[in-house]
């Protein structure tokens, strides 16, 4: 309970400081890169060699135009000396611009490998309240997306800027030490282009946006109803579908249009301004010639120069923005990476070895939201062997229950105990590693079928893998598959039915043979011929074992020891089978319901 | 992707003017490095400054028409795109609708979204670069090359090496790179898939305490990963240092050239530096093409697998008969059944075996017939026969004593009230969902509807009430509820067949009774449907039909299959044993 409160403290503090974050946000992102700083350095240094190689080549060029100059006026040995610079500038640049790639790739991919892999050590012990209450898109965007485009942008941004400013300062002095004049015209003129870019960005801003919304809606559409197309065909409605389609289609050429079109002014535009430039230059240049304050090569190399020198600016302004995106996809990561971890095991955990079966509820209080009471006041007692079974309408909360004894979630008061131990005082590992656990939602990882059975116990050998799986009725079925037990199922469980699954989940219990047992009994899924010798197994295994059952079948309640119905996410009877008939209370009413017509 | 170039047919100005435009603008780019020789050689040559200003002019003028050219073609490129892309996203759309059932479970929802969203995008940003570069930049590349020419035979001879050179970097790497990239693809994919898993997992990871086992595979993932993106990163990271040094490699051949040439007179000082330029304005283009080219790929690949949704047909047709025809034809005899099951097959496409084999019944008129057996028994397989979701293989499926082919299918689906087994509601409010199956059903109608689904209660609790929001999906909702939602869509459109495909499941056993025998009490006596996995539920329908492995197991009421189906009483007791039946 304190945890929580430090953890909406802490929640509220990061809100309130939302605006200092950019800082703190950078601040993290060079802590990740500290490894790696030699690289950046290098890359760093790299750039500015390739940046003022680039730049004096056409100052070399220009050299060389100045010793050609008419017929039998070409001075040989000069022009040669040129193009040997030439040549080996040429090869140190290409080198350095190749090194600097290495640098950055090896920096940025490495980058995102440690983020991506803190990311996930972190997802591994978050609290089930934090996954629970994130839609998994959410996070999983957050590992993959964000993580590539903090990347994209922060990384390359960052080179590009780095790249980008070098070659304006390195351009403007190699114009000064040419000629100051020009070099004026070309400084007043180039900030036309950057003005231009920025005021189509800033028009096209809100197309863009508008674009993305629609889009935005469109996507849910298609989402909605191609994800239920077989709903939409049995009710007819696929008229009326396409028509609701196609009035968002119709909105987003339009928005499409124009986001497209206004945007893509823009090259045409800086490009424009980019020609002013060089006429500028061009006039400026000749008549300098003419009146012998500059060469021709020098002239030319002015030109290429006056090229050069707008294009950053272009691409700076492109890198602010991604920047600013790069800082918010940032923050999303960290802000996943700093989140609170579920509480730490005290130093001295136990780590029981010898469980046996007793467990014991103490005035235990608990609710998912403080404004909402669930279970309060709930004591209960099992001893080993006992099975519990627990029963009500749907959605009464039975899997509340589940989440407090497998510890996915703390109570607010009281304690449970497992063995006479505060399941908070002993590891997680050893409490966890006690029960078996069997839920109707059933989860196959991605893998073949024996590594999803030998998931509790993966040293099982091949005997006793078969023994589990026919143990659970699922042998002869998996010894039909094309691959037996090496068939690979995929993310759910494709090409098997959910009756299948479930028995996979039972083969992976069977195989771990654990103290105690939580089963979630099948309403529907299973069929019921298999059923019964599903029972019989499960029967066989609830021997000697404390046993919580989420029951719907008639028999299993009553032979339970002990019966907690809820409703509304209380326990609100408790007792065997016949106590509660004498009752006379909700539990009666659930029997009786079951046999009415 | 040739197939969806129909969707360029009425921009077919836009499509040819937007290149033209393009075209024009890169033509006067290239005369650029001309007029500013012409300057070198004869306005600073003959120090004619009035000569240069008119040059100067002449620059200026270039590129405002370059300007308006480009702006043209941009708009033009833009219209085409845009259209282009909205044609060919309804007429997916449309395609999809008109699938048939064995179509979708072959290709998957999740597929064909993917196709309506982003690789429809991809195409209609490849089209619009298409139109804008594809022309421009080979023209540039070749168009330097001839105007080297029209300056210097010999010389330009240098341009036609370094082309071919130039060519077989960029495309070489681009070969090479191209399944690399493919394989970062896939490995991203599986980190992807790694991340969602151990989501969806936590509870069973954590119960079998596989986090660092998980943790493990994932560092793994994770830096094959890495690998593979330093790996390609490095070779597509020698395209730049490669062109570069080819076309400055270049550079120092023109300037060698360039000299002898000069020094014999053939050239002139002013010449050499229009010749460089266009060297210069080659490497350029070249990036931009690389570039455009990675694009249009992507574009093609996206393209390709939207042709091929495109081209599949539906393989189902349907017929004309409408339901009243249907109806005065057979006389509204009171002995014509409902439904008349004659020797049915149906085996899925691709599938190895049949999931129904020789199946024959007859549903009468107002009779609940109820459908049990086992997982993967054909239960579902059968009801969806009905409403012809699918076409059995062989035997016949009778609707009022018309074969079901006859039937127009909007008019057939539109008296069969489906529940399916998935309760799917989408966003909008409650009674909006209530009306997909009746769209004029009054509010009254509507309150009915909720009252024989037992849906009534918790709707009222629900804040507005039937108007109250449902998110996408129904996610606002319980199981339970959005089962009751979905059985009061089909019932408010008074079906003549209605169908629950164990539909109850998440219902507990008083509200499933209740449910039951609100159906039963309707005045419009519908034939019902129930197939469920529980004895409970089809026990007290007039026939009960017992499916086990796609075959008929037994038809016959609850005694009697409880006299003498093995399967029946197999099933019946594994739910309530024997001395509880006894008890009853």
């Amino acid at each position: 309970m304190n945890n929580e409160k430090n953890t909406a403290k802490k929640t509220e503090r990061r809100q309130e400081s939302g605006k200092v974050s950019q800082a703190d946000t950078l601040r993290e992102v060079m802590h990740h890169l500290g490894r790696y700083r030699i690289f950046l350095v290098f890359s760093i240094l790299l750039a500015a060699v390739s940046v003022a190689l680039t730049l004096y080549i056409p100052k070399l060029t220009g050299n060389a135009v100045d010793y050609i100059i008419s017929e039998g006026n070409v001075d040989f040995p000069d022009v040669f000396r040129v193009m040997l610079q030439i040549g080996i500038c040429t090869g140190i640049t290409a080198l350095a611009q190749w090194l600097m790639n290495v640098c950055n790739n090896k920096m940025t991919y490495q980058v995102v490998r440690d983020i991506r892999n803190e990311a996930f050590r972190k997802i591994e012990i978050l609290p089930l309240r934090y996954i629970d209450g994130h839609p998994y898109g959410d996070v999983v965007s957050r590992v993959i997306a964000d993580v590539d485009q903090f990347a994209d942008g922060l990384l390359m941004g960052f080179t590009q800027l780095f790249t980008g400013v070098a070659t304006i300062i390195g351009t403007f002095g190699f114009m000064l030490s040419v000629n100051v004049t020009i070099t004026f015209v070309v400084v007043l003129i180039t900030p036309v282009s950057f003005l231009v870019a920025n005021f189509i960005a800033k028009r096209t801003f809100d197309m863009f946006r508008l674009q993305s919304e629609t889009r935005g809606e469109q996507t849910g559409l298609i989402d909605e109803m191609i994800g239920n197309q077989k709903v939409v065909q049995a009710f007819g409605r696929g008229k009326d579908v396409t028509e609701k389609f196609d009035e968002i289609n119709e909105r987003l050429r339009d928005a499409s249009l124009r986001a497209t079109f206004f945007s893509s002014i823009t090259n045409p535009a800086t490009r424009f301004v980019n020609s002013l430039v060089y006429t500028g230059v061009g006039i400026t240049g000749a008549f300098a010639v003419v009146g012998g304050m500059l060469t021709v090569g020098q002239l030319s190399s002015f030109l290429s120069y006056a090229n050069q020198y707008t294009k950053p600016f272009n691409e700076i302004s492109g890198v602010v923005t991604e920047f600013q995106n790069a800082v918010a996809c940032a923050r999303r990561i960290f802000d996943l990476i700093g989140e609170e971890p579920q509480t730490p095991e005290p130093e001295d955990a136990v780590d029981l070895e010898k469980i046996r079966g007793n467990v014991k509820a103490e005035d235990v209080s608990f609710s998912y939201d403080p404004e909402q009471k669930l279970i309060e006041h709930f004591n209960l007692t099992v001893k080993p062997g006992q099975r519990i079974a627990i029963v009500g309408p749907t959605g009464c909360g039975k899997t509340t229950l589940i989440n407090l004894l497998m510890r996915f979630y703390d109570v607010d008061k009281g304690t449970i105990r497992v063995e006479d131990v505060d399941v908070r005082e002993m590891t997680r590992r050893s409490l966890r590693a006690g029960y078996g656990m069997v839920l109707q939602d059933t989860w196959l990882k991605t893998g073949t079928i024996r590594e999803n059975i030998t998931m509790g116990r993966t040293d099982a050998t091949e005997e006793e893998v078969i023994a589990a799986a026919k143990a659970s009725h699922i042998h002869s079925f998996i010894m039909r598959l094309p691959e037996g037990y090496d068939t690979w199922i995929t993310e759910d469980g494709g090409g098997i039915s959910q009756g299948q699954k479930q028995l996979l989940c039972i083969a992976r219990v069977m195989l771990c043979r654990p103290p105690m047992l939580i089963l979630d009994e099948a309403t529907s899924s299973i069929d019921t011929r298999t059923e019964i010798r599903i029972q019989k197994a499960f029967a066989k295994l609830m021997e000697g074992r404390t046993t919580f059952i989420v029951a719907h079948r008639l028999s299993t309640i009553r032979e339970a020891d002990l019966i907690l119905v809820m409703r509304d996410g209380k326990i609100i009877e408790q007792g065997n089978h016949g106590e509660l008939l004498e009752q006379n209370g909700f539990y009666r009413h659930l029997y009786e319901s079951q046999f009415s017509q | 992707m040739k197939s969806l170039l129909v969707h360029l047919k009425n921009y077919k100005k836009e499509s040819v003017f937007a290149p033209l435009f393009k075209m024009l603008e890169a033509l006067f780019e290239l005369f650029v490095p001309l007029v500013m020789a012409a300057v070198i050689d004869v306005g600073i040559a003959q120090s004619d400054r009035p000569y240069i200003i008119r040059m100067c002019f002449v620059l200026v003028a270039l590129g405002m028409i370059g300007l308006v050219c480009s702006i043209t073609a941009q708009y033009f490129a833009a219209k085409a795109a845009a259209g282009f892309g909205t044609g060919v996203r309804h007429a997916l759309f449309e395609h999809i609708q008109k699938l048939t059932f064995s179509e979708m479970d072959e290709i998957g929802s999740s597929t064909l979204i993917t196709r309506m969203t982003s690789d429809i995008n991809q195409v209609q940003s490849g089209v619009n670069l298409v139109l804008r570069l594809f022309l421009r930049s080979p023209f540039i590349v070749f168009g330097a090359m001839i105007m080297a020419f029209t300056v210097d035979t010999k010389a330009a001879l240098i341009f036609v090496v370094t082309i071919p050179i130039l060519s077989v970097i960029v495309f070489g790497i681009m070969l090479i790179t191209m399944p690399l990239y493919k394989k970062v693809q896939s490995d991203l994919d599986r980190v992807l898939l790694m991340t969602r898993e151990n989501l969806t997992g936590v509870r069973v990871i954590r119960a079998f305490n596989k986090e660092n086992d998980e943790r493990e595979r994932f560092e793994e993932g994770n830096q094959a990963l890495t690998d593979a993106q330093k790996f390609v990163g490095r070779i597509s990271g020698l395209m730049n240092p490669l062109t570069y040094a080819v076309v400055n490699g270049a550079i120092i051949v023109l300037i060698y050239a360039g000299a002898i040439r000069v020094n014999v007179g053939d050239l002139t000082q002013g010449e050499v530096v229009a010749l460089l330029n266009y060297m210069s304005q080659i490497l350029v283009e070249l990036v931009k093409l690389a570039n455009l080219i990675i694009t249009v790929t992507k574009a093609i690949a996206c393209g390709n697998r939207i042709g091929a949704v495109l081209r599949i047909t539906p393989d189902m047709e349907s017929g004309s008969l409408k339901w009243e025809d249907a109806e005065r034809m057979s006389g509204k005899g009171k002995n014509v059944p409902a439904v008349e099951f004659d020797h049915v097959t149906l085996r899925y496409k691709g599938a190895g075996a049949d999931s129904l084999s020789d199946i024959s019944f007859r549903a009468e008129r107002g009779q609940t017939i109820g459908v049990i057996g086992g997982t993967g028994a054909g239960k579902s397989s059968l009801v969806n026969l009905i409403p012809r979701f699918y076409d059995a293989a062989a035997g016949g499926v009778k609707i009022f004593g018309r074969d079901i082919r006859e039937y127009d299918m909007d008019a057939l689906r539109a008296r069969i009230g489906m529940v399916m087994q998935k309760s799917v509601l989408f966003k909008g409010t409650i009674a909006e969902n209530i009306r997909w199956g009746k769209e004029d059903a009054t509010d009254a109608e509507i309150k009915e509807a909720l009252e024989i689904s037992q849906a009534k209660e918790f709707v009222d609790a629900k804040e507005g009430g039937m108007d109250f929001m449902v998110e996408q999906g129904g996610r606002n909702l319980s199981g339970g509820q959005k089962q009751r939602l979905t059985i009061a869509r089909a019932l408010v459109r008074k079906p003549e067949i209605l169908i629950m495909d164990d539909s109850a499941s998440a219902l507990d056993f008083a509200t499933d009774a209740e449910l039951r025998k609100a159906i039963r009490g309707m005045k419009e006596n519908p034939t019902v449907f129930i197939v469920s996995q529980r004895a409970s539920s089809v026990q007290y329908a007039d026939q009960i039909i017992v499916l086990d492995d796609g075959e008929m197991a037994g038809i016959g009421t609850h005694e009697e299959l409880l006299g003498h189906c093995p399967a029946y009483q197999e099933i019946y007791y594994s739910q309530f044993p024997k001395e509880a039946a006894a008890n009853e």
